[in-house]
Order: C-alpha cells, then sequence, then structure tokens
C-alpha cells in the first residue's frame, strides 16, 4: 500500500511551516508520522500537501521552565520515556510514552504527534488531561494555550484548527502522577483495551486535589470527575479508592469492540482507576 | 525529490517520488530485498531497520523522511562472510523456521543488544515487541539472541540447550 500522491515540504523554520499550513487547502502536519502514514496509506487521508516538520531545529527539546516542563513538537516517545525531567515531574506521562505501542513506535512517534491525532485510545492524551497539562498551539495569527480539558474534543477531533500546530505542551510540575494499562496485546504493549492517568497532591497526609483520566473506554480519553471527589479531601484509603473506582464510567458512553464488551470495559475502568490511584496513593 | 540517504555505509542520491515508503525504496529502487513486507500497518515488524541507530518500521516511514540520513538492513550487518553474532545465534538456536520475520528480527535484536548486551528474558521479550512471529512461538528467538549476548560479551554461548521459561 502507499498514500495518493501529495507535495512534500521540510520547512526548516516555524514561521515558513505555518505559512504553507496557511496557504494550503488540504495540507497535513508529519511528526513522526505513525498515525498519519498508515491512515494516508489506507487512503482514509489525502492531503494535497504534507509539511514536516521534524527538520526544524529546537522542536525535539524536553526543557526545564521552573513551575514546568516542555516538551517540543518533535520529542519522541522513546524519549519522553527515557527524559528524568519527566520520570521525576511528569511520571504518567514517562509511563505512557514507554507503554505506547512498540518500540519501533515509540523510537519514530512523537508526544505532541500522539496528541494532535487525538486518537480514542492513545495512551498521551490520558496522561496530559490528568496532569493538567496546557497545549501551547501556533498559527500565523500568534500562539494561543488550551489547557488538556478544553484539547480533546471528540473521536480523532481535537481543538486544533487545521492551520495550526501543536509546538509543545506544558505540564506543571507538583503532584505525584501514574499511568496504567492493559494493551490489546496483554501487557502494555499496543493501544488500551483500558488504562488510566491519575495525578494527586497528597502532600500532608490528605489528598487536596486529585485528577483521573480514563482512555481507551469511551468516544474520547475523558477525565473522571466523580471519581476524583471520591478521593479529593479523603486520606486515600482503600475504602476512597474503591468508591473512586466505582464512579470511572459515569456519564460516559462506553464502547465496545472485539477487544472488549461495555460490560466489560466498565469493569476494566473501575480496575485500572484502582490500581493507579494505589500507585500514587501507597 | 531528490534524496540523500547512507544504507549499509554506501552513500545513494536518488530521486523519490515523495509518496515512496522507505521500504520499498530499499527493496525496489536499491534492490535489498532483505527487508520484508509482512503486513503493511506497521504492526508486524517485518520490515524493521535501523535509522540513525534507532530501529523503525520502514512501511510506515517515507524515503524522503530519511534524507540525510543512515539506514542499516539486514545486507549490511554481516562483515563479509561472518555473521554477526545475532545472525548466528539465530543459526545456532533454531531464532527461525520460515524465516519472514526474521531479518526484522534481526535488526531489532541488534538494537535491543547495542543498548544492553546481557538482557533478562523478559528484557528480550520485551525488546522484540514490535516484532511478530507466527511460526516459532519466541522461544527459540529468546535462546537466539542470548546466545548473541554470550558472543557479543565474549562469553562461550550455551546454545540450544539453555533453557527458557514459557
Amino acid at each position: 500500500m502507499y498514500p495518493a500522491k501529495f507535495d512534500y515540504v521540510s520547512p526548516s523554520t516555524l514561521e515558513e511551516a505555518l505559512s504553507i499550513l496557511s496557504a494550503s487547502e488540504n495540507a497535513k502536519v508529519l511528526s513522526g508520522g505513525m498515525s498519519l502514514i498508515p491512515l494516508m496509506k489506507m487512503r482514509l487521508v489525502r492531503p494535497t500537501t504534507v509539511v514536516d516538520i521534524s527538520r526544524i531545529p529546537g522542536l525535539d527539546e524536553i526543557t526545564d521552565e521552573g513551575d514546568h516542563i516542555s516538551i517540543g513538537a518533535m520529542v519522541r516517545h522513546a524519549d519522553t520515556a527515557a527524559s528524568p525531567l519527566v520520570i521525576e515531574h511528569a511520571a504518567a506521562l514517562a509511563q505512557a510514552a514507554g507503554a505506547t505501542a512498540d518500540i519501533q513506535v515509540r523510537n519514530q512517534g512523537t508526544t505532541c504527534g500522539s496528541i494532535a491525532h487525538a486518537d480514542l485510545a492513545a495512551d498521551q492524551p490520558a496522561a496530559v488531561l490528568a496532569l493538567g497539562a496546557t497545549m501551547v498551539v501556533a498559527s500565523l495569527a500568534g500562539t494561543r494555550e488550551i489547557a488538556a480539558a478544553d484539547f480533546f474534543v471528540d473521536t480523532l477531533t481535537s481543538a486544533l484548527t487545521p492551520e495550526e500546530i501543536l509546538v509543545k505542551i506544558k505540564v506543571p510540575k507538583g503532584g505525584k502522577s501514574a499511568y496504567v494499562k492493559l494493551g490489546r496485546r496483554g501487557g502494555s504493549s499496543d493501544y488500551p483495551i483500558a488504562a488510566c492517568a491519575v495525578w494527586v497532591d497528597a502532600s500532608n497526609g490528605t489528598v487536596s486535589d486529585a485528577r483521573i483520566a480514563v482512555t481507551g473506554v469511551g468516544s474520547k480519553p475523558y477525565l473522571a470527575a466523580a471519581s476524583a471527589q471520591a478521593v479529593v479531601g479523603t486520606d486515600g484509603s482503600g475504602d476512597a479508592i474503591a468508591e473512586a473506582a466505582s464512579h470511572a464510567t459515569d456519564d460516559i458512553v462506553v464502547l465496545e469492540d472485539l477487544y472488549g464488551s461495555v460490560a466489560y470495559r466498565s469493569h476494566l475502568a473501575g480496575v485500572y482507576v484502582q490500581r493507579a490511584l494505589e500507585e500514587v496513593l501507597a | 525529490m531528490e534524496i540523500s540517504v547512507s544504507v549499509n555505509g554506501t552513500d545513494h542520491r536518488s530521486d523519490v517520488e515523495p509518496r515512496t515508503l522507505l521500504v520499498h525504496y530499499l527493496r525496489e529502487d536499491l534492490g535489498l530485498t532483505g527487508t520484508h513486507i509482512g503486513c503493511d500497518t506497521g504492526y508486524c515488524g517485518a520490515c524493521t531497520v535501523i535509522v540513525d541507530g534507532r530501529t523503525v518500521k520502514a512501511c510506515t516511514m517515507l524515503a524522503v523522511q530519511a534524507d540525510g540520513q543512515s539506514v542499516q538492513t539486514i545486507e549490511g550487518v554481516a562483515n563479509g562472510d561472518e555473521l554477526h553474532p545475532v545472525q548466528e545465534g539465530f543459526w545456532e538456536c533454531h531464532g527461525l523456521q520460515c524465516g519472514f520475520c526474521t531479518p526484522g528480527m534481526i535488526m531489532s535484536s541488534i538494537a535491543l543488544l547495542d543498548s544492553n548486551d546481557d538482557p533478562t528474558e523478559e528484557e528480550i521479550r520485551h525488546g522484540i515487541e514490535g516484532n511478530l512471529c507466527r511460526c516459532t512461538g519466541y522461544h527459540n528467538i529468546v535462546r537466539s539472541v542470548q546466545y548473541a549476548g554470550a558472543r557479543i560479551r565474549g562469553e562461550e554461548p550455551q546454545g540450544a540447550s539453555q533453557e527458557v521459561s514459557s
């Protein structure tokens, strides 16, 4: 299989990339290509222009910005997973990056690319939802910031417009986070059948704040607000965790496919909320 | 468009269509048919090659993305008639049956042993998670990588008698 014909450009500056995107009717941004290229090969996507941002200097950096860390558009999953900064300050994202697909895909695919693609079962969206990250988005009109909670609109649909590029994400420091997952091939390989990212602030023996995100279960990765409410203000005991797990799919239409029925996935969502909370509150 | 790629140490300048996949460039333009096309969807890993030191699936990368980069394929692994330790391991430990997955499996195993020449069985199984084999059940592939690791470390490999757990 090979894609339909397209024009390929690999600009050396962000401004050039944004100009091309702005001027093209049907252009797509290529970072690692792990989502875009399969879609193009299956002819589900037929861009007239592919804008490869991999040769723009500076987009492949993970930096410490004081109160947050910044992960650039071309940072590959393997580098996010191995970064001491990400491991220390955003464990859920490091774990999600390390649990994505397989080694070859992690070597090529990017953290920001996965977020921009907004697959309903991707690992990264759950992590950035739980961590309360901010997406920094550029277009010719300037730069805007979008909270993770506002970014994932629906299946394969994000708040990005066609002329925008997700140039980096900002992940606030503080708290404790984790990502746990059941992959389609067992362990963590492949897409999750169900997975959960949690972030808690539990510095004084009580859980003062929490965010719990679930992926692989509904039509998009989502914040399980009732689950988070169930642990905030508690001491994070087993009872509080069980209560949180019981709300994992509140108000969510659980999807089913050949990997799991609605009942099985709903059950798994609770199990993985519980396991993720146990990991950060142990 | 014109690309410049180093493949197994040889520099190539080629004119390719942007939609040419790296695996098609290697197989059809350069005649390096050791890299196989299996599932053609990015799952099976039969097309695994090493680009700038990292394994990638050549069916899911455009040749133009490899412009300016260095590619290693199965053809560039042996030193003349002398097999690479990983090739020798697959030979000695019967790490293949039909052989279709073998080139990709060997490239992933080389990358694994480059970063860790003494992996545990679990690390080996994790290291080849992106490569599917439908014949061996993976047991002899694990043995092959263990054999190669010992060779690379300068130890005497235990060969096919080595036990692996389920």
